[in-house]
């Protein structure tokens, strides 16, 4: 065998040892017939060339140069050292691209003026946030000072609420449809995925030529004698629209991760429910749900995550009218940030803060539902 | 060889990035009709006849310019050059051409009376010059008109009559609305002005709405309930996202469209023969018969790395003969002094309609109230006008009652004052 990076006696002992050999990859020599020379080339009297040997050359060659100062590292960190250094890097990018300006925005959200360098912009404390929360009666957006941030909250609550219950739904029933035997299958499935692979810029727009005042819904209307109706200055019917477009766009996604779950679930399960001649819905109830239970898990957190974080096709489709009735979190982020004459950084640092908030709790909230599972699981 | 690659890699990455490089001019440019061909066209001619300046055209659309642009001015980036309306509100951001142009006296003599609008107060910057003087005014269906047996009103109509015409015109003809006005503060300003509406208070700041402005704002809210006025683009959108209804006109679907003249090449171009319409300037209120000026300007961005080349540029673009060839083709109004006072511009175009359209808009200068006038270089007019489109537009989608909407618009400006000012 050739190089054994990590197979010296170490401080921790035999056991250690052990485990550092199993991470050593078994192709690292090449196979029986390679050999390598002193500097990691190959050796000339190699009768039959592999091509991972080949490959595999340079590596070698680096990995015999840092062997020596890791080893070093090793003895005098431990095994908890190594995973800290082998960690590093991604912590690296995790925090240049999601803590740092997860702190920065934090600062934002403390300081006000309309300036966008922070060296120019004052510490106000938290002004920002109780400028947000300056309310007479939450239910009632109109009686805040910042109205257009608690309609926006109340939006992207029944939008929440509404889009993810009947996504789950509708996923849920469509995979089970595809999951049956039925002609064309495969197309139909590739059918309910297609909206998936679209740019929401798309959606957004194909939609919106569907349902705008000389669209083509109308236009289908007027064909069959009845009165053209302009769906998108309605409020109601626009933000049937939102959720609706949304659930076109997306279940196809969600649908697939569910049907996974149905074809991991064993046949052997169905066929003695059969012989036993249980009814279909109990085996619904008994036999598929609990056994679909993680992947429905998996899908309510990203569909609730994904529908808290709805902005784009929407912005297209209606650009959060009318009025605000289509007015999102997001949005209003994005407008009072950025958009606007009347535009104020701070402020919108302070309500994405507060969005983010409120995305962590519910992620950990599904996350602790996941682990009560498992632990059911377990026993 | 890895090494190669990765400086290979590197230089691709900064030639693709938007810094700019000794000889590179780069120019954010949007249109409203066909100024951006024109634009193309100019530029071509400009690097044939300065070989050392490569001037790279962006073309935009106006929400870029309007929402992206103000963004990357404050961090310290943008294009050299930019083609731009809130001139005045981001004024600290332009280059001082004074010391780098070759005659500034041509500049100030040729652009002065607008050169106001676009430098910080009390500077005496030469900041750029505008590729159009725009002036709002109203747009009418003459066919539908004619059709409808309805006289277009005369010069004198006001915002009143105008309404009653297009309504008649809308129940004989069946179109679905009568009157529209863009989704734009800077639109719907002129007949609040025409109201005798007052923006600014006695400190320079912004005043509380007064009765002018609240007695049009009720009155267009009113006529948005009957029917008469357009609501579609106003509550096609939250906040102060601008909307034009130009669509609908040039559909037939309009009997009245009021929007400004930098519409005509937009108009002649995609109505054609379709129907007959005519330019009919600002209708009249109780005080005056006004319309909005305003314009594009193409303004030096000061974070350039190139100042010299970037002046070359401006200077060749700010050729008598250049603004006169750019005016004709694009069909807008020149801010060019000579050009302006030597008249008799060949608009180039067939299209008799277009011709006459804006004839009638350099007339209607002629109208332009004192208030009006000074509206382009104040520095809260986009902080009104963002206000007023955000509260109306939730008011028209029935979210909000009229007084409270006026409540709302005090409100905001006073709040966006208190934050500039911290």
């Amino acid at each position: 065998m050739p190089l054994a990076p990590f197979d010296l006696p170490l401080k921790g002992g035999d056991r250690l040892g052990a485990l550092s050999r199993l991470h050593m990859p078994s192709h690292f020599g090449g196979g029986e017939t390679t050999k390598f020379d002193g500097n990691g080339g190959e050796d000339t009297t190699m009768t039959t060339p592999s091509l991972s040997a080949i490959l595999m050359a340079p590596i070698n060659a680096i990995m015999r140069i840092i062997d020596a100062p890791l080893r070093r590292l090793q003895k005098a960190t431990g095994i908890g050292g190594m995973a800290a250094f082998f960690l590093a890097p991604n912590m690296l990018i995790f925090g240049i691209f999601v803590l740092l300006p997860l702190v920065i925005n934090f600062v934002y959200s403390m300081t006000g003026g309309t300036a966008f360098f922070l060296s120019e912009r004052d510490f106000i404390g938290g002004a920002q946030y109780s400028r947000l929360f300056e309310c007479q009666n939450y239910l009632d957006p109109m009686s805040c000072q910042e109205d257009a941030f608690w309609t926006a909250v109340g939006n992207t609550f029944w939008f929440v609420v509404l889009q993810v219950s009947l996504m789950i739904l509708t996923a849920l029933i469509t995979a089970l449809i595809l999951n049956r035997e039925l002609a064309a299958r495969s197309f139909w499935r590739a059918v309910f995925f297609f909206p998936v692979l679209l740019s929401p810029v798309v959606v957004g727009l194909i939609w919106k030529w569907i349902l705008q005042r000389q669209g083509l819904l109308n236009f289908g209307l007027y064909q069959f004698g009845m009165d053209p109706y302009t769906w998108l200055t309605d409020r109601s019917w626009t933000f049937a629209a939102t959720i609706g477009v949304s659930l076109w766009a997306h279940m196809g996604f969600y649908a697939l991760i569910i049907l996974a779950g149905l074809q991991a679930i064993p046949k052997d399960l169905y066929e003695a429910a059969e012989m036993d001649g249980t009814k279909p819905a109990r085996v619904f109830w008994r036999i598929t749900l609990p056994l679909l239970a993680p992947n429905l898990l998996v899908v309510v957190v990203l569909a609730l995550i994904k529908s808290v974080q709805v902005f784009d096709e929407i912005y297209v489709l209606t650009g959060g009218g009318p009025g605000t009735s289509t007015l999102f979190l997001t949005q209003y982020i994005y407008e009072t940030g950025f958009a606007s004459a009347l535009r104020n950084p701070g402020l919108a640092a302070a309500a994405s803060i507060l969005m983010g908030g409120v995305l962590v709790v519910l992620t950990l909230v599904q996350l602790g539902i996941g682990k009560r599972g498992e632990n059911k699981g377990k026993r | 060889m890895k090494t190669r690659s990765l400086v290979a890699g590197l230089a691709l990455a900064l030639l693709t990035s938007t810094a700019a490089h000794a000889g590179d001019v780069r120019i954010m440019w949007y249109s409203d009709g066909v100024e951006g061909e024109v634009m193309k066209d100019l530029v071509g001619r400009f690097m044939k006849e300065n070989p050392g300046i490569n001037v790279i055209l962006d073309n935009v659309a106006y929400s870029v310019i309007k929402e992206q642009l103000p963004v990357q001015l404050e961090a310290g980036n943008g294009p050299d050059i930019a083609r731009v309306t809130a001139i005045k509100e981001l004024s600290k951001h332009w280059l001082d051409l004074r010391p780098l142009v070759k005659d500034a006296k041509y500049w100030d003599d040729n652009f002065g009376s607008q050169a106001d609008w676009m430098r910080p107060d009390g500077s005496n910057q030469i900041s750029g010059f505008m590729t159009q003087i725009t002036l709002t005014g109203g747009y009418a269906n003459k066919t539908l008109f004619d059709q409808a047996g309805v006289p277009i009103p005369g010069p004198k109509a006001t915002w009143e009559d105008w309404a009653a015409a297009s309504k008649k015109v809308q129940e004989s003809q069946q179109v679905p609305f009568a009157m529209a006005i863009d989704r734009s503060g800077h639109r719907i300003t002129a007949p609040l002005l025409s109201y005798g509406a007052n923006y600014v208070g006695s400190d320079g700041k912004p005043a509380p709405l007064d009765k002018g402005a609240k007695d049009y704002l009720t009155k267009f809210v009113g006529w948005a309930d009957d029917g008469t006025v357009s609501k579609d683009v106003w509550v096609s959108a939250a906040g102060s996202t601008y909307r034009a209804a130009a669509d609908d006109f040039i559909n037939g679907q309009l009997a009245f469209y009021y929007s400004g003249s930098w519409q005509v090449a937009n108009l002649a171009t995609k109505i054609g023969n379709n129907f007959d319409w005519v330019a009919v300037g600002s209708p009249c209120g109780p005080a005056a018969c006004t319309g909005m000026p305003g314009g594009a300007a193409l303004v030096a961005v000061k974070y350039t790395k190139n100042q010299e080349d970037v002046a070359t540029v401006m200077d060749w673009f700010a050729q008598e003969k250049i603004v006169e060839e750019f005016s004709e083709r694009t069909l807008f109004l020149p801010g060019h002094k000579a050009v302006v006072d030597k008249g008799g511009l060949d608009f180039k175009s067939d299209n008799e309609q277009a011709k006459a359209a804006l004839n009638v808009f350099v007339e209607s200068t002629k109208t332009t109230s004192e208030a009006a006038l000074k509206l382009p270089g104040w520095r809260w007019s986009d902080t009104v006008y963002a206000a007023i489109v955000t509260r109306i537009g939730q008011t028209l989608a029935g979210e909000l009652k009229i007084d409270d909407a006026f409540t709302r618009i005090d409100a905001d400006i006073a709040q966006k004052v208190k934050d500039a000012g911290k």
